[in-house]
């Protein structure tokens, strides 16, 4: 169940030789052992998006390496990225990116239509996640319709639903109340206890301070200038 | 699970998908569906009845003659003398020689041409007439009531209705008038001794140019027609006509096509967005293709299908209301016919490569593009 993922000298540069050329991420070297929980914290801007989608193989750095289990995926082929993508990481968008005029299980199961996986067993998967994160009742409705803490629980079932082994999550409390932010550091607790590497990125204190997170990565101007340990810190 | 089965599930999926995706876009679908379906329509209308009328007009003139030959006098046809008929028949090839008397007769009651003729047999009493169901209809005829004509001289020749030629024939038959010989020659004033034309019968298609070079031999003051001129004049004529009502439609065409592109190419916000979640979630640039191809397929096929149905029907069922005055006027009196259904695979085949193959490339070029980008460059 677990992965390790490593970065190592990692560059995104956006419009690269052009006038309007910006460097988002600047040569970061970052190791995330396999299982626990990570925070990339910073202020907007810092570049914490951005390193989310280099881990999450939704775009390829300009420079560097991001490793997986040792093995360098970043120069992958797309079909495989796109593997990678379907089965190793589970991504839950900022603002969740859920596709409207579905339903909340259609959503969720979209990201097992291409295994072909059978309609039964995928419909019973999907329901199981959704009554296991608590909006088993909303699968028919569509997603419009649904409150902020739904969808994001819906996002979540979609990045779970091929079982990935790492569960990435952009800003996952910014469109939260603190009781549903509470409620995200709960399934988050449950996700880390199977044993899941999760990467979340935040600048809400809720969440860089929370008991479950293992370490904290912080990020300013697209460079790594802190990585602590809070258990071992409150521990001193 | 076989890998054909996960494959057959996968596609499942996808057109499930595609349906869901279609039908959440279903104003502007459906709209681009009715222009397609439109443009369709208007473009087998027309290929169906040029077809069908090519068509018609060959089994008309399998029953033609072979050869027909007309006198030229100044480069106008003229009469021909019936010793011109004595000279062909010593053309080796030839079968059979017949003189045959035909004209247009103005009737300014209905302000229509009649095609008078004498049938080969002659077997129409004097004083009668054999007529087509649509000078019949338009002149409300019936059998046993009396037509009069002012012949040439200024007298008026009176003809009772013997008989109405069937509906079947009426293409060829619909403006028809056929009378005894004594009465089409009193009509017109027509000497004996003289004819319209003379037809030749040739049994051996081989012979036919050779035998037409020999006309030309024998009556310099002749011009031979071939069957298979008067086939390709008609071809011409008919394809010459779809030009006509194709040219005006062309407009269309371009409008549809710049439709189709800027639907097409100009990918939205939105169906970018959706393009680049579907990456995130780990679809492959071949399911969004698929997907996408599903989309245009059954978008373009239905088009093809609706299109091509109701053009069958308009033109095989209604007579083509739209394009007859178009397509079909060589006469006033338009026959009241049904063509016989009579489709050029190759023709359709065309229509479909036009109408289906570049609706799909154009709604797949620009995808394909989107869907090879990364999906975070494509989100943002």
């Amino acid at each position: 169940m677990t992965a390790r993922v490593e970065l190592v000298g990692v560059r995104k540069i956006f419009n690269e030789g052009q006038p309007n050329a910006f460097r988002a991420i600047d040569g970061v070297d970052l190791s995330l052992p396999a299982g626990g929980v990570t925070v990339l914290a910073g202020p907007s801007g810092s570049g914490k998006t951005t390193l989310l989608t280099l881990i999450g193989c939704l775009a390829r750095p300009t420079e560097g390496r991001v490793r997986l289990d040792g093995r360098d995926i970043s120069g992958l082929p797309e079909p495989f990225l796109a593997a990678l993508r379907r089965q190793t990481f589970g991504f839950v968008f900022q603002r969740f990116n859920l596709i409207r005029g579905l339903t909340v299980l259609e959503n969720v199961m979209l990201p097992a239509y291409p295994l072909g996986t059978p309609h039964r067993a995928l419909t019973r998967r999907a329901g199981a996640l959704l009554q296991r994160l608590g909006v088993g009742h909303r699968a028919g409705a569509p997603v419009e319709s649904l409150s902020g803490g739904e969808a994001q629980r819906t996002a979540i079932a979609r990045a779970l639903i091929n079982d990935p082994t790492v569960l990435i999550a952009d800003e996952p409390t910014a469109n939260l109340d603190t009781a549903l932010s509470l409620a995200f550091l709960e399934i988050v607790s449950g996700l880390r206890a199977e044993g899941r590497t999760l990467l979340l990125s935040s600048h809400d204190p809720l969440v860089r301070e929370a008991s479950v997170v293992d370490r904290v990565a912080e990020l300013r101007d697209g460079r790594l200038v802190a990585d602590r340990d809070p258990l071992a810190e409150s521990a001193q | 699970m076989t890998e054909l089965r996960r494959t057959l599930a996968r596609q499942r999926y996808l057109l499930d998908y595609t349906v869901a995706s279609m039908s959440r876009r279903r104003t502007r679908n459906l709209g681009l569906l009715l222009v397609y379906v439109g443009m369709v329509f208007l473009l087998a209308s027309v290929l169906f009845y040029s077809s069908a009328l090519k068509h018609e007009a060959g089994l008309l003139l399998a029953e033609a003659p072979d050869i027909v030959v007309q006198r030229m006098v100044a480069g106008r046809h003229a009469l021909i003398p019936a010793q011109h008929a004595e000279s062909l028949r010593g053309i080796r090839g030839v079968r059979v020689v017949e003189g045959r008397l035909w004209g247009y007769h103005y009737d300014p009651a209905v302000r229509a041409n009649y095609t008078l003729l004498v049938p080969p047999a002659d077997d129409v009493e004097p004083g009668t007439a054999v007529i087509g169901p649509a000078l019949a209809r338009a002149r409300g005829a019936g059998i046993g009531d009396v037509l009069s004509f002012r012949g040439q001289d200024g007298t008026l020749h009176p003809f009772r209705i013997a008989a109405i030629l069937p509906q079947e024939s009426a293409l060829a038959s619909a403006d028809l008038f056929l009378v005894a010989e004594s009465d089409f020659r009193a009509l017109f004033g027509i000497p004996e001794g003289q004819y319209t034309d003379i037809a030749l019968q040739i049994p051996n298609p081989r012979e036919e140019r050779t035998v037409a070079e020999k006309v030309l031999e024998a009556l310099p003051d002749s011009r031979p027609i071939l069957r298979a001129e008067m086939l390709r004049t008609y071809d011409a004529v008919f394809d010459w006509r779809s030009a006509l009502v194709l040219l005006p439609l062309s407009g269309a065409l371009l409008a549809f096509a710049i439709l189709a592109w800027e639907k097409a190419s100009g990918l939205s916000a939105d169906e970018r967005r959706e393009i680049g979640i579907l990456k995130a979630v780990g679809w492959e640039t071949g399911d969004i293709l698929s997907m996408k191809f599903w989309e245009g397929g059954l978008l373009s096929l239905l088009a093809f299908l609706f299109g091509t149905a109701a053009a069958y029907w308009h033109v095989f069922g209604l007579s083509a209301p739209l394009l007859a005055p178009v397509m079909q006027g060589w006469s006033v009196l338009y026959p009241d016919f049904r063509l016989t259904p009579a489709i050029d695979a190759t023709q359709l085949l065309a229509l479909f490569c036009l109408t289906v193959l570049p609706y799909l490339a154009a709604t797949l070029v620009p995808v394909w593009r989107a869907a090879v980008t990364d999906p975070d460059e494509v989100m943002r």
